[in-house]
This record gives C-alpha cells, structure tokens and sequence, in this order.
C-alpha cells in the first residue's frame, strides 16, 4: 500500500472512529444500554439530513443534527417507558424504527436537489470511510480528545455509577446528572463513526470492542483501553479493505469486528469457550 | 439518646400498590436493630425509603436528628448482592475502594491512604488474600463481604444492610456478625433486614417488624414474643 495522503487521511480517520466508539462503547456494554446504542445510531439519520439541511456538508452541523435527534430518540424512549406501560425494549424499538423510517423519507426527499445528492448523504446509511474529510477529522479529533479529558476526571464517579447506581446515590452523587453524562457519552460514540460506518450498523462498532475486550481482562482500567486499540483496529482494516475494494466500510467494519469478537469467545483465557472445555 | 434513624409516618406506593403505609417506628444508637417481616412486606421498601432510594409520597426520616440531606453522608448502604452485576470488570480491592470515593470528593483518584484503608476493611472480613481477585470469580458469600468491607471503608456512623446473610455460607455468616457486633462497640448503629427469625435473639438487641404497616417494635426480649410474630406472619409461617 503507498503513503498516498488520501489513504493515510483515510486510515487515521477510521482509526480514530473505531477507537473513540470502542473505548468509549464499554460503558453501553456495562449498563446494558447496547439496545438504546442501535436506537440512537438509526434515529441520528433524520438528523444528519436536518444538519445538511441547515448548514450544508458542515462536519460539525451533522454531527451535532445527528447528536440531536439520537439524543431526542433515547430521550423519548426513556420517557415512554417511564410513563406508560410499554416496556423499555418496546419503546426502544419504536423509536428505532420511527427515527429510522423519518431518516430514510428525508434522504429521499433532499436527494432530488442536485447538490445535496451530491454530498454523499446516503453513504451515512452504510458508511463510506473514503469520503471522510480533514475537516471531519478535526471534528472527530477534538471531540475525542474532550471527551478522553472528561472520562478521566470523572472516572471513578462513572465507574461506581455504572457498577451500582443505588449505592452511588446514597453516597450522595447527582446519580441523575451522571446518568445524563452516560447517555452524552452513548450518543457521542455513535456520532462520531457514523461517516465511516452508518447509522445501521454503528452499534456494532460501539459494543463489539467492549464485549471482546471484556473476554481478556477482568478491570475497567484495562477494558477500556484494549476496546478502544479493537476498535481502532477493525476501524483501520475495514477502512483499508473498503478503499481497496469499494465495498461500503460499515459491512467491512463490521465483519472484521465479527471476526475479533469470535476469536475472543473461542480462545480468551478463562473466559474462552475453548479455553473452559478443557 | 438520640436514635439513629426514626420513621414518621412513612407511606411509599409503587403505582397503584401501597408498599408501606403510615409507617412509624425509631432505631437506637449503637445497638444492632433487625427489620423483619414476611416476604413483600415491605422491609426493603423501608430502608430504600430510608435510604432515598425510592420517594414516600407522604412522613418523615430523619437520621442522627437530623435531615436526611444533611446527615445522609453518615450512613453507609450495604445493597442486597443480588441487585449487583457481578461480571463487571472489577477486582475486589477496587470494589472495596469504592467506599472511600465521596470522602475523596471530584477529581481525586484514591492514593495510598485510601488503599490501605481498604486493605485493613477487606482484612475485617477476611478477604485480604482475594483483594486482586476479579470479582466474577468470588462465591455468594464473598460478594456479600466484598459489599460489607466498602461500607466499612466509609466509616460512617449507621450501617444499613439488605439481607446480609441471605445465601451466604456459615464462615460468612460469622465473619459478618463479628463485624456488626465490632461496629457497636464502635458505637456505631447498625440496622439490617433479616430472614432467619431464629437467629435473631442472638444476633440482633432490637427488632422491627414490619407487615406494610408498623407490627411491633422494641428491645428484642420484649418485642420478638409469639403473639408479635404471629400477628405479622400469621399462624401458618410460625409453625412452619
């Protein structure tokens, strides 16, 4: 493979997606919330279109018009089932699919306008790691490098609110404000990949690196980052075979993904299947 | 003496369902208090009531005279091991830190202090070999001391407990009441929800027992008598 400076520009940003989304996807994991992940990334495409919508091809206005509606998805799944009888998985469901459906009507629509047809809107649908630009990876960049800063500060508040949240609260934490932080953090993993890996299956890049880095290690402190280096790994492979063969960099992504999280269930000392038939 | 803990006329519904109602009832300092009652009445409703944990819809905590706001802070909770996810990456040493956190406050990430701290708990309990053991390969009963040791590492003044022996092993269950009585010598309260009536004259001075109302509360000797049981169980569970 040359140093041609499309790749590389490339590579970095897949390398960038797939750790941030893997490092920051083992708190999804951990509270269980990988279902509302995969309701958040589907409902972020209505607002990708409604960020193009406002701003054009603007990195920053579709990430945060995806930021928004996922955000919105997880809140009204959360106040569903809260306050009726529908159950959580239900309520994500719904939203899921409405969030979806609304996405799939508005990208329709906008691509009888030449321009944004132009933009590559649909590859948000898949993913496409090759039209990643520099401006998207400064975005990505400094919302990961925030986001690093913010996870160590309040790292061992997250880690208790995640392991026992009634215990937290009786510590006196704002266990409210805490879980409002883990829900920034979900939809942030999500946004960030959306580009390379599509809405439809970017919550596989948010918890399969989490779910195969937990089959290695046994603390927080070393899931994270191992995550975070799966991710980043799947993230660069998928990109470079994408690039090279054309197909979309979400499916290649995740096939990768797929690969390391059964190499993990199969061979991880202890954990591994093979490992406990023994 | 002030009591550590008094109830006033606490009422707490899930829905529809009423859980506890007009609840009174006071807990000693310094002496080691149990919470009984058949299941689903409401014994661990109280003390998540207590706790804040859930909201009453009507009456009043207050804890070492005290707001709960305020005193909140001097409690430490010692949840059911069940409520748990055990699989999380965690080894028993960082579990047990967990209780020095809030001392520690924002920011600060617990040093050499709090470790020995922790250290010295999970030795109480006698887990001080385990404490670089993840806790998924712990036993039932070792969870349920991992749990005691970080409310200990909180040093407050009321220990509040849910089920503490429920399914532990019998080392477990004497390591567990070594501690408690180790904490009134303290001088510290302690109040536990409790299942086996039959240990509690023995391990327990005083008792409150509960059927989503107030039964019969008081010094053991005094409140745990044949009628008082009866009336919150009924006949059938007594003989059984």
């Amino acid at each position: 493979m040359s140093l041609d400076p499309t790749y590389l520009l490339i590579s970095l940003g897949a390398v960038l997606i797939g750790a941030l989304s893997g490092g920051l996807g083992s708190y999804a994991l951990l509270r269980r919330e990988s279902l509302l992940g995969d309701a958040v990334s589907h409902a972020a495409l209505p607002g990708v279109v409604l960020g193009y919508l406002v701003a054009g091809r603007a990195p920053l206005f579709l990430l945060l018009g995806a930021g928004l509606t996922g955000w919105l998805a997880a809140l009204a799944a959360l106040g569903v089932s809260r306050n009726t009888r529908v159950k959580f998985d239900s309520a994500l469901a719904i939203v899921l699919s409405a969030g979806f459906g609304l996405g799939v009507v508005l990208l329709g629509w906008i691509q009888n306008n030449p321009a944004a047809a132009q933009a590559g809107l649909n590859t948000f649908l898949f993913g496409q790691a090759a039209l990643i630009l520099r401006e998207d990876l400064v975005v990505i960049a400094v919302a990961g490098a925030i986001f690093v800063t913010l996870i160590f500060l309040f790292w061992k508040e997250l880690a208790l609110a995640a392991f026992d949240p009634a215990y937290a609260a009786t510590a006196g934490y704002p266990v409210r404000m805490l879980d409002a932080g883990f829900m920034a953090i979900l939809v942030l993993a999500i946004v960030v990949g959306l580009q390379a890996v599509g809405v439809v299956l970017m919550s596989a890049l948010v918890v399969a690196p989490a779910a195969a880095a937990r089959q290695w290690v046994h603390t927080l402190t070393a899931m994270m980052p191992l995550a975070a280096g799966l991710g980043a790994a799947a993230g660069l492979l998928g990109a470079i075979w994408s690039t090279a063969s054309g197909v979309p960099t979400g499916p290649a992504i995740v096939i990768v993904l797929g690969v390391i999280v059964l190499i993990s269930l199969l061979l991880a000392p202890e954990r591994g299947v093979l490992r406990r038939a023994r | 003496m002030e009591p550590a803990i008094e109830v006033r006329d606490l009422s707490v519904a899930y829905g529809e369902h009423l859980a506890l109602s007009n609840f009174s009832a006071h807990f000693p300092a310094q002496l080691l208090s149990a919470v009984v009652g058949p299941n689903g009445a409401g014994k661990s409703t109280l003390i998540k009531a207590i706790l804040g944990l859930v909201p009453a819809f009507a009456g009043q905590v207050s804890l070492l005279g005290q707001d709960p706001k305020i005193s909140r802070r001097q409690v430490a909770y010692v949840p059911q091991r069940s409520d748990l996810d055990w699989d999380f990456p965690a080894t028993v040493l960082e579990v047990a830190l967990m209780g020095s956190y809030r001392s520690l406050g924002w920011f600060r990430h617990p040093g050499k202090a709090q470790k020995d701290r922790a250290q010295a708990a999970l030795a109480q309990v006698g887990m001080a070999e385990l404490a670089p053991r993840p806790i998924g390969q712990l036993s039932g009963g070792q969870q349920q001391r991992v749990l005691l040791a970080r409310a200990l590492v909180q040093e407050a003044e009321i220990y509040i407990l849910d089920e503490p022996f429920q399914g532990v092993d019998a080392p477990t269950e004497r390591a567990i009441v070594s501690v408690l009585r180790g904490l009134k010598a303290a001088g510290k309260s302690v109040i536990a929800v409790h299942h086996d009536l039959y240990t509690v004259p023995s391990y327990f001075d005083y008792v409150v027992m509960v059927n989503r109302e107030l039964v019969a509360e008081g010094p053991v000797a005094q409140a745990f008598t044949p009628e008082n049981l009866k009336q919150a169980y009924g006949l059938a569970e007594v003989l059984a």
